[in-house]
């Protein structure tokens, strides 16, 4: 089966015989696929249809809700925490990107980029809430509690000494585009970074 | 009584045993020296011996897990809703193995065996046993029937700790390990529980210090009132809550102190049917092998220190209204894998069922076990 788009760019971040921890791993596809080039580690997961599709793949998977932190994990544990369209479904994205960040030597988040254009002429022209294809939900049942820019995430970043090592922006077709290279805050769609916390 | 034996039974099965008479070292410095296990066995070994499954049981279980003995009986065997015929644990797949434990009263030796040496019954005189001594006759028994290397180890409750003492002490012999409702080690409230439960067996008037059966009794009203206690930490508030209620006997209060409420008639049924089975020496040596179970001890009491020898990959399962081992128990099992790095699933299952749940038919505990063994079939049978 062919790999969503954005965890291909994931997979193919990370090298081979990593230690990854994946949050809200969902069915463990992103970690069968890692698994096929040495690389282990577990996945987190709070939905129970979910946890059992990993039984099924032959994952690691442990049952846990990210809003909890990871405090069972010591520090610098993993070479990579993954959180792939998660960070915005969290109560405290700060608080998690601050254990990820404990836990891993790196990480990579991926998460909807609520500044798209299309998310802007929405609540802009329409006055409503936006809905999109990345963004489906309305705004009383969506589970994504805390969506952010592109601009507000690399904000974080510089106020938590967390450095930027690489980013990829992308459309809800996971493609690239002279618009995005242009103007990623106003034409990406999906977001893409590897992190790590800065030395000081 | 079944009125026919249902398809997805092993049917009618017969208990075996085998006699070992090489002493057995045990745990506390004394030395059994010698001793039968009784156990039954359900689905072929395969020419490999790649496909065995050891099935632990908890404080009041027996060897006999699935299936029935007659056709009269009235019930099957304990976890029949696990093992058979397409069930989570397959029969036409696995070779599935279960022992009575040592210090049961069910067939194995025991309290109520004759000592050898005095030709009376061993009574309070057999030696206390832990969960690290059944592990190692449970070791003597795979080596008789010729299996190398389980496939899985398995056990829910008590079982769950002779299942991770496998992992624990044998990590070559198991390739997989199944730990359910279990807990790394008693808490003090669960040792306060089995010391009330203690202290209601030997203040009966006829418990005679242990040697009952000498004086041709036994003592009921202490049993019955630790396996009422035990009963009831067994369940969820909720779960009796759904069962009983306030509902009462005969509809209305009648301001004495005989039973009146539902749940003082069950609790009373299940203790005096209990008693009548179960031997008052073998529930105080279980409870004992409960709180006595601590495979971090001899590791500085670092769980994390004491699991890092294990080979076999590890499910451990939980159940939200467990409050005996509750869920958190069984996060320090999993968060000591973790640490150690080795591979673990675990799951919490939602049930109301407390303690029980881990024997009742949920579905999706019973989709998860399933599907992890599926997983165990794919590995350990040839292509």
């Amino acid at each position: 089966m062919r790999l969503r788009t954005d965890l291909q760019i994931i997979n193919s971040w990370i090298p081979e015989s990593s230690h990854v921890l994946d949050l809200g791993c969902g069915d463990g596809t992103l970690l069968t696929a890692l698994q096929q080039r040495d690389i282990t580690g577990y996945g987190l997961e709070i939905g129970n249809n979910q946890i059992t599709d990993c039984i099924q793949s032959g994952v690691n998977v442990i049952q846990a809700d990210l809003d909890l932190g990871l405090p069972q994990f010591a520090d610098q544990s993993f070479d990579f925490v993954i959180l792939s369209q998660t960070l915005q479904a969290v109560k405290r994205p700060d608080f998690l990107l601050e254990e990820i960040i404990r836990v891993g030597k790196q990480a990579i988040i991926g998460f909807p980029n609520f500044g798209h254009w299309q998310c802007r002429k929405q609540l802009a022209l329409g006055g409503k809430m936006p809905v999109s294809k990345t963004l489906p939900n309305a705004w009383f049942d969506t589970t994504n509690i805390h969506l952010c820019t592109i601009n507000d995430f690399e904000q974080m970043c510089t106020d938590k000494h967390i450095t930027i090592v690489k980013r990829s922006i992308v459309d809800h077709a996971h493609q690239d585009s002279l618009g995005i290279k242009l103007a990623p805050n106003l034409f990406g769609e999906i977001a893409l970074y590897q992190i790590k916390r800065s030395t000081i | 009584m079944p009125d026919s034996i249902p398809a997805d039974s092993v049917g009618l099965v017969s208990p075996q045993s085998l006699h070992f008479d090489t002493p057995l070292a045990l745990e506390s410095g004394r030395v059994l020296s010698q001793y039968d296990l009784v156990y039954e066995t359900y689905g072929e070994l395969n020419d490999s011996a790649s496909n065995a499954i050891l099935i632990c049981h908890a404080l009041s279980g027996d060897h006999h897990v699935a299936g029935y003995h007659t056709i009269e009986d009235k019930k099957p065997g304990w976890w029949d809703n696990i093992v058979g015929p397409g069930k989570a644990i397959d029969t036409n797949t696995f070779f599935v193995v279960c022992l009575n434990n040592l210090g049961g009263c069910a067939g194995s030796t025991g309290p109520t065996s004759i000592n050898p040496e005095t030709q009376r019954p061993y009574g309070p005189e057999f030696p206390i046993v832990t969960v690290a001594d059944w592990v190692n006759s449970q070791a003597l028994l795979a080596d008789k029937l010729n299996i190398e290397q389980w496939a899985a180890v398995v056990g829910g409750s008590l079982g769950g700790m002779q299942a991770m003492q496998w992992a624990v002490a044998l990590p070559e012999r198991l390739r997989h390990v199944l730990i359910i409702a279990a807990a790394p080690k008693l808490s003090a409230q669960n040792i306060a529980f089995n010391e009330v439960a203690r202290t209601a067996i030997k203040s009966d008037p006829d418990f005679h210090e242990g040697y009952y059966a000498s004086h041709q009794t036994i003592p009921r009203k202490g049993l019955g009132l630790a396996r009422m206690l035990g009963h009831i930490t067994y369940l969820s508030d909720e779960a009796m809550g759904a069962k009983f209620g306030r509902e009462l006997r005969h509809g209305s209060l009648n301001y004495g102190y005989d039973v009146e409420f539902q749940i003082e008639s069950y609790l009373r049924y299940q203790s005096e049917s209990f008693v009548e089975h179960f031997d008052a020496n073998t529930y105080l040596l279980m409870t004992k092998a409960l709180d006595y179970f601590d495979p971090a001890k001899h590791f500085g009491d670092d769980l994390a220190k004491a699991v890092a020898a294990i080979k076999a990959k590890c499910l451990v399962l939980s159940f939200t209204s467990d409050w005996r081992f509750s869920p958190e128990r069984s996060h320090e099992i999993v968060n000591a894998l973790l640490s150690a790095n080795k591979p673990v699933t675990y799951a919490e299952i939602e049930a109301t069922q407390g303690h029980d749940a881990f024997l009742l038919p949920i579905e999706r505990y019973h989709q998860i076990f399933k599907a992890y063994m599926q997983g165990i079939a794919k590995e350990v049978l040839p292509a």
